[in-house]
């Protein structure tokens, strides 16, 4: 591991000034001298392995304000700070209740002990784990813009159908992510540019020609909190996470659903895909597909398929659409099921 | 009831906790790396990123540049020392520093040392090797390999087993199969990373390694470095996981000697996660092909097996499981071949069951299709080609209790109540699906010595230069001196890994506690007939009772008559203040040079199908329940029932242990793990636990071991047979089996993954 300087700024504004004081306009979070730093379970790895290397880290734990660690439920919604762990979120009663989709999310994600440590910003920031990029002596243009991308020919099973391209087809594999999509949550940021709220769904980006630009976040802008608009017939909804062991492993493929059902016939249907997109993965035509109709095993069908209609395979990953259709197939029936 | 500590049955030692469990869970146990140790320099290793070529150049500026760097060992250091040889003690012929050439992915380039481990690491990772590359060989049918014949490759692999004539009787058989399996590269990864430890007090050597081979590393070390090997010291008193990765030495342990040597410091080396994909040994990925021809009554009258195992270019590491299959069963005609697959790859090496893990997967993988073929319950099958006499060399076997394990974990299991229908069983939205299989493994003893010494305090101290990697070892040795002296377990301490004790042979082929027992049995044997004698002489406390009328019981020698005399009134009277016997153990059949063999690190293997009046394998049944869901088809195993027997069980909770371990371990065999290549570039893809799965607690849910009685006083002294690699054998079988029965899909290559599911 590089030497590196460790600060602990003491507020908000301390840490943006540090920040942009030690990075331009035109870095990429990622890539910028000096990076932030919350539960570091994430940061740290990748630091040690070599594919992160900042020379100067700001450590958010210590930041004064408040509501970086508050969860609040109102009426309007609920807000969680950025530095609530996610232990803690999947923990709280009001999410279990009224967003059963975050609370599984965050409960089938990583292990214990590193969801006691992880906070939610670095959560929903976390960087894709394909092993090609993981390890620094292989070509990614992820990790080295331009060098070539090694698992596009390579070993690519855990790879993503869907928002890849010539580029990069690293999926992204947060689990948590997929719940906040579906349910069009606001991401809340600071910076030097003054305070702004991303969608959601603005805030990653596509690998297209760069994939070494992960969101539309700037080197300086420090994630506050992440809030959900009150939908309160979510507390019909589920994430369902299919993977190779039982715990403690990232989706082969998942789904986070939520219903407004009138009696069996769909209202409206929230569709977000995991493990098989290169971003958080909003199902528009999915929904869509549901809209009006009965959910049964047959509209069901119909809507995974229209999900994956623009999936693209590479050689060891195209079980993931027929995988990525049934996990949905099944989680729309499951929370069809449920007793909301 | 407490499930982790079995009540005894007949021929079973107490469930004795382990004796070293408070220091592990109490993290007072020091594995070799978190030793302190004084003055020290920390190395980190830098290895290739290609398979096949040659360094033309090492930049090594911006690594001299790093603050705290003290040297870096490379190419042109090492030219003083010999050669690593491949066998016995040494993982492989490639002196990586020797040689220019790259072999493999991951081989090493040079080691860096420095003050701290943070500039170790940085510096190495800033050493930038150029190449001359060549297209390397990955595995199987990428180009470039080059296939031979197994026989004789090895000296554990002399022939390939056969009997009668199989193609006739294939031919003529009214029900055959002819089918493909084939099972994934492997790696150990033992939580303890790899390491090495190195220091010099004037011309002695100390190395503080993980090993399952003090003595044989002693050896081999010493004639690396050219010293003699009473200069060198391995010391490894707990070892966190091995599995068979650290039996063999690795190069990197003369290359840290050497380190030390050049600074004159004690240099540690710890191998990253990753680095140890490349620079340790594996279990490379196997194919076969398996014919097995039955008239319709479920005879079998021809059996086929033939292998094909993937090994480096200049070793030939052969498993060669052909010799236990082809022993299984009653065949009536078998005809067995293994061919070594040579790529640009590291040298494999043991891996829990080398031989049997892959090879008894493919045969009980068959068996399975075979009794679906007959239209026949696979347990029934089994019965009706139980073996009287092995069908090689038609000697019979030591002991064999197959059939009683399959019954009784039949009955645990509730075979009884499986429907045999294909996908008749279900659970709701769940497939169900009952699978089993066989487990066999040999029976192995191997020469070895042991010193314990009884104090007049009543205090026993035994030492033995085995190795504690987890099975228990140090707990039963302790419990046989604590049977044969009459002290409790308390009273024992128990000393092992270090070269510098009476040695033992390498801790693989399940040898251990049978060894290690027969030489402790020894030497506490030959305590009591010094204290007997005393005893039982005229004028002493229990003269004229004769040696088989006494016992050593509560610190007392016992006569049948109730006359008793304390040990410690007969030591006293003996003018001693302690009894210490040196034991040196060699089984049945050894040869004239056992022990010196011993001695030279290299000890005989004896048991199993090499004696001439009987082969003698430890047997097993596993039954194992999957649920494969409806619609995403994952595969969970929510039961598993294992019956074993094995000769004398020392402890019934270390045994229990063992098995279980086994049987989680194949489970994870059977559905998850296994190590990607990229056969572009001959690498290894995922090198670290988030990519290579094992199976977490989530994944074991009801899991029962039945210990099954058996005495078999043939095998060895101590009458025990090893059962530390039995447990994982044939459980990835059971599962295929349970997953066919679930589905209707067989599974033919490992691991069984979603995705061929899916289909
Ligand atoms: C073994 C393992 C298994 C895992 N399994 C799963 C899983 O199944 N599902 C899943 O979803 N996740 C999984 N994870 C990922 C884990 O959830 C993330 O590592 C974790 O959530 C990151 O949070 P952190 O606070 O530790 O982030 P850090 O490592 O501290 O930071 C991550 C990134 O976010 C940035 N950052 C952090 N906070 C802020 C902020 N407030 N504003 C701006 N930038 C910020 C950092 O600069 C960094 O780039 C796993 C991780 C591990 C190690
Ligand atoms: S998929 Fe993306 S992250 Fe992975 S190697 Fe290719 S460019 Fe890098």
């Amino acid at each position: 591991m590089r030497p590196f300087v460790y600060e602990q700024p003491a507020d908000i504004s301390a840490a943006v000034a540090i920040a942009s004081r030690f990075t331009t306009n035109d870095d990429q979070p990622t890539r910028a001298n000096a990076q932030f730093i919350a539960g570091g379970t994430n940061l740290a790895d990748y630091m040690k392995l070599g594919v992160a290397e900042p020379n100067r880290l700001l450590d958010l734990n210590r930041l004064k304000e408040s509501g970086l660690r508050q969860i609040r439920v109102t009426d309007d919604g609920i807000r969680f700070g950025a530095l609530v762990r996610m232990g803690e979120a999947a923990d709280h009663a009001e999410v279990k209740r009224r967003y059963p989709v975050i609370a599984d999310s965050l409960r089938l994600a990583a292990s214990g002990q590193i969801r006691n440590m992880a906070s939610l910003a670095g959560n929903i920031l976390q960087r894709t784990r394909c092993e090609y990029f993981r390890e620094t002596s292989w070509q990614c243009n992820k990790r080295v813009p331009g060098s070539g991308c090694a698992a596009m020919e390579g070993f690519n099973r855990q790879h993503a159908v869907l928002g890849g391209s010539d580029a990069c087809i690293a999926t992204y594999h947060g689990d948590f992510a997929q719940a906040l999509i579906a349910l069009d949550a606001v991401v809340h940021a600071e910076g030097s540019r003054g305070a702004r709220s991303i969608p959601f769904a603005k805030l990653h980006r596509q690998p297209g020609d760069t994939p070494h630009i992960e969101t539309d976040l700037a080197a300086d802008e420090i994630i506050t909190a992440i809030a959900v608009p009150a939908v309160p017939w979510a507390r019909r909804s589920l994430y369902l996470k299919i993977r190779d062991r039982e715990s403690y492993a990232f989706a082969l493929a998942s789904a986070a659903v939520a219903l407004d059902l009138d009696g069996e016939t769909v209202r409206e249907a929230r569709i977000a895909l995991g493990g098989v997109a290169t971003v958080p993965w909003r199902a528009g035509a999915a929904e869509q597909s549901l809209q009006g109709k009965k959910l049964d095993e047959t509209s069901a069908e119909a809507a995974a398929d229209a999900a994956f209609a623009q999936a693209q395979p590479r050689q060891h990953n195209a079980f993931k659409i027929e995988l990525g259709k049934r996990t949905l197939v099944r989680a729309l029936l499951e929370t069809r099921d449920m007793k909301a | 009831m407490d499930a982790a500590a079995p009540r005894p049955k007949e021929n079973m030692g107490e469930p004795l906790p382990r004796v070293d469990a408070r220091l592990k869970v109490t993290g007072q146990a020091h594995y070799p790396a978190d030793l302190p140790i004084a003055n020290i320099a920390y190395g980190a290793l830098a290895t290739s990123s290609i398979a096949k070529g040659k360094v033309t150049k090492l930049r090594l500026d911006d690594a001299r540049a790093v603050p705290g760097l003290l040297d870096i060992v490379t190419y042109g250091d090492m030219d003083k020392v010999d050669k690593p040889k491949f066998g016995n003690s040494g993982a492989t012929s490639i002196g990586p520093l020797h040689d220019r050439t790259i072999f493999h992915d991951g081989q090493i380039v040079a080691l860096a040392v420095a003050e701290t481990f943070e500039a170790a690491e940085e510096a190495a990772r800033l050493i930038r090797a150029e190449y001359e590359e060549e297209k390397p060989t990955a595995t199987f049918d990428s180009p470039g390999t080059a296939t031979i014949p197994a026989a004789g490759k090895s000296p554990l692999f002399k022939e390939d087993v056969k009997a009668g004539d199989f193609d006739a009787a294939y031919a003529d058989a009214a029900v055959k199969i002819d089918q493909r399996y084939s099972t994934p590269t492997q790696h150990h990864n033992p939580i303890e990373l790899f390491s090495t430890t190195a220091f010099w007090e004037g011309d002695q050597l100390t190395v503080h390694e993980p090993s399952q081979n003090v003595t044989g590393w002693k050896v081999e070390l010493a004639r690396q470095l050219k010293i003699d090997p009473a200069k060198v010291r391995i010391v490894s008193p707990f070892i966190g996981g091995a599995f068979g990765s650290k039996g063999p030495m690795t190069p990197r342990t003369a290359i840290v000697a050497v380190a030390a040597k050049r600074l004159g410091r004690p240099v540690r080396c710890v191998t990253s996660r990753m680095q140890a994909f490349g620079t340790q040994t594996y279990r490379a990925e196997t194919r076969h092909r398996i014919r097995i021809g039955a008239g319709r009554d479920g005879h079998i009258t021809a059996f086929a097996h033939e292998g094909w195992e993937v090994t480096s270019r200049p070793d030939p590491y052969v498993v060669g499981g052909t010799s236990a299959t082809g022993r299984m069963y009653d065949y009536g005609s078998v005809l067995t071949h293994v061919s070594l697959v040579q790529a640009d790859r590291n040298t494999p090496g043991y891996m829990r069951s080398p031989p049997e893990t892959p090879y008894v997967y493919a045969l009980e993988n068959a068996m399975d299709e075979m009794a679906v073929a007959l239209g026949m319950d696979p347990v029934e099958f089994r019965r009706i080609n139980e073996p009287k006499t092995e069908p090689i060399g038609k000697k019979p076997f030591s002991s064999r209790s197959l059939i009683r394990c399959y019954d009784e974990a039949a009955e645990a299991f509730g075979w009884a109540k499986r429907d045999p229908k294909i996908g008749a069983m279900r659970d709701g939205e769940w497939l169900v699906g009952m699978g089993c299989a066989t487990a066999i493994y040999p029976t192995a003893v191997a020469p070895c010595a042991a010193r314990v010494r009884l104090t007049v305090d009543g205090d026993v101290r035994l030492q033995c230069g085995s190795h504690e990697i987890g099975t228990g070892v140090r707990t039963v040795a302790g419990q046989m001196a604590s049977e044969r002296l009459g002290v409790s377990i308390d009273r024992i301490s128990v000393e092992m890994g270090d070269s510098s004790l009476p040695p033992a042979p390498v801790s693989g082929g399940s040898i251990s506690t049978a060894s290690v027992c027969s030489a402790v049995l020894m030497a506490c044997d030959a305590i009591r007939t010094k204290l007997y004698a005393a005893a039982t002489a005229e004028g002493g406390p229990l003269a004229g009772s004769h040696n088989e009328e006494l016992e050593l019981a509560g610190g007392k020698i016992v006569a049948k008559s109730g006359a008793s005399a304390k040990v410690e009134d007969v030591l006293k009277a003996m003018q001693v203040g302690a009894i210490e016997e040196y034991a040196e153990f060699a089984p049945k059949g050894a040869t004239p040079d056992a022990l010196k063999k011993l001695y030279a690190g290299t000890p005989e293997f004896h048991g199993g199908d090499q004696d001439e009046d009987s082969v003698k394998y430890a047997f097993g049944a596993e039954f194992v329940e999957v649920r494969i869901n409806r619609h995403t088809r994952e595969i969970r195993v929510p039961r598993i029932v294992g019956a074993f027997a094995a000769g004398r069980i020392m402890n019934t909770r270390t045994a229990r242990s063992q098995l279980m371990g086994g049987m989680i371990w194949g489970i994870g065999q059977a559905l998850q793990e296994a190590t990607e290549i990229d056969r572009r570039y001959a690498r290894y893809v995922n090198r670290d636990l988030q990519d290579y799965l094992v199976p977490v607690n989530a994944d074991i849910k009801d899991l029962q071991v039945i210990l099954v009685p058996e005495v078999d006083p043939a095998v060895n002294p101590a009458g025990v047979k090893g059962l530390g690699e039995l447990g994982n054998v044939g459980t990835a079988a059971a599962v295929a089996s349970a997953v066919y029965h679930a589905t209707g899909k067989r599974i033919r290559d490992l691991p069984i993954r979603i995705e061929q599911l899916l289909v």
